[in-house]
């Protein structure tokens, strides 16, 4: 992964001298670590500020919905497939876009280290699979593989579905993992104790809709939660509220997640709310057999009928 | 709709679907009367109801 920065860096000069695309968006360094930021660069000169390290998680679809210039873009494998979700939705033109492919080895969870290590952390460095961080008592280096987020150990899509560029070679994809081993444990409760897990789920949340506004898919002008007129959701803290909310959000991703982990990892208070819009991704794939964002050529299992689809649930 | 409803501990008996033909008189009854059957054996629903207001 080493050389990943090198590349993106030389692709993105070479588009914009070139000319063909208006601006590059990837990840710069963030001012705090562990935590990278999108960043825009329009001028060849300024590539050097890009870089590729396992804190890019933040989903970079969301900067183009309803663009108008050509735009290359850094794009991991969930990147990609929302990227395909945007064009199929029309929120962007294939055309417009130069889509720089990056093979990804998974997305380090902050929250996994910090509760690792003692006292803030200063500065982080990373090999292929170690992240070693440095702390003002000294340094603690663990496997990547542990401190990866839940959705990157699960995924089975890690290398670009499109792409105009590649910055490597493709990744191996994960075979054998049990992607929803979460949300079936979750079915196999009774109604109660899946009513009582939800509550405590989402007692912490504080609505700051944060969750929302990291996705991609969440590009409405005005969206339902902020309408007064008609006020589709109350607007308070109770728990009530709270658990309409997020039925409503997960709710309007289904057949369209692709389980980026862009809402979780923005969640101020920890939330895993994933488990709601996973639970919706497993049933577009046990049903339909649909997961998003695979193809800009194939239809949403949501926007399409089939005379075999499922209807058991009708009486 | 109706599976992520029951995935947050909604009852699986509390909310029905039907399609029932303006002709189809005799299976609108029986299906009112396995839905009302069902809910009446569930009780009144508690889950997804705001008791009051919060004052904050
Ligand atoms: S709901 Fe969350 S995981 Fe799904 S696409 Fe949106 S940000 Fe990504
Ligand atoms: S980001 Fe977290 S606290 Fe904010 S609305 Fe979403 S779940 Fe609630």
């Amino acid at each position: 992964m080493s050389t990943y920065t090198e590349n993106i860096q030389q692709i993105a000069q070479r588009l914009l001298k070139e000319c063909r695309v208006e601006m590059v968006i990837g990840f710069r360094k963030g001012s705090m670590p562990l935590m990278n930021e999108p960043c825009v660069i329009t001028q060849p000169e300024a590539v050097n500020q890009l870089v590729w390290d396992s804190n890019c998680g933040i989903n970079l679809t969301h900067y183009l919905t309803n663009r108008k210039e050509k735009i290359g873009i850094v794009a991991k494998g969930c990147d990609s497939r929302n990227i395909v979700t945007h064009i199929t939705e029309n929120k962007i033109q294939r055309e417009q876009l130069v889509i720089i492919g990056v093979p990804c080895l998974g997305m380090i969870d902050r929250r996994k280290i910090n509760a690792m290590v003692e006292g803030d952390i200063q500065s982080v460095s990373e090999t292929d699979d170690a992240v070693t961080v440095a702390t003002r008592n000294g340094e603690q280096t663990f496997a990547k593989m542990d401190v990866l987020q839940q959705n990157c150990a699960v995924c089975v899509h890690r290398n670009p579905v499109i792409h105009d560029e590649m910055v490597a070679d493709p990744v191996p994809e994960q075979n054998g993992v049990d992607q929803y081993a979460d949300v079936a444990a979750i079915e196999a409760m009774t109604p109660d104790a899946r009513w009582r897990f939800f509550d405590e789920l989402l007692a912490p949340c504080i609505r700051c809709y944060a969750c929302r506004n990291a996705c991609p898919l969440c590009y409405c002008p005005t969206c339902f939660v902020d309408e007064s007129k008609p006020q589709w959701v109350g607007k308070s803290q109770d728990p009530m509220d709270v658990r309409t909310f997020h039925f409503l959000r997960a709710y309007h991703c289904a057949g369209r997640c692709t389980d980026c982990g862009a809402c979780e990892r923005a969640c101020p208070v920890g939330i895993n709310m994933r488990l709601l819009t996973k639970k919706l991704n497993k049933d577009c794939l046990d049903l339909y057999g649909w997961e998003a964002g695979l193809s800009p050529d194939a239809r949403p299992a949501l926007d399409v009928y089939k005379a075999n689809d499922p209807e058991d649930f009708i009486k | 709709m109706k599976n992520l409803l029951e995935h947050m501990g909604i009852e699986p008996d509390r909310l029905h679907f039907s399609w029932i033909s303006s002709a189809e008189s005799t299976k609108f009854v029986s299906v009112v009367r396995e839905i009302t059957a069902k809910v009446k054996a569930l009780g009144p629903n508690e889950r997804f109801v705001k008791k009051e207001a919060k004052v904050a």
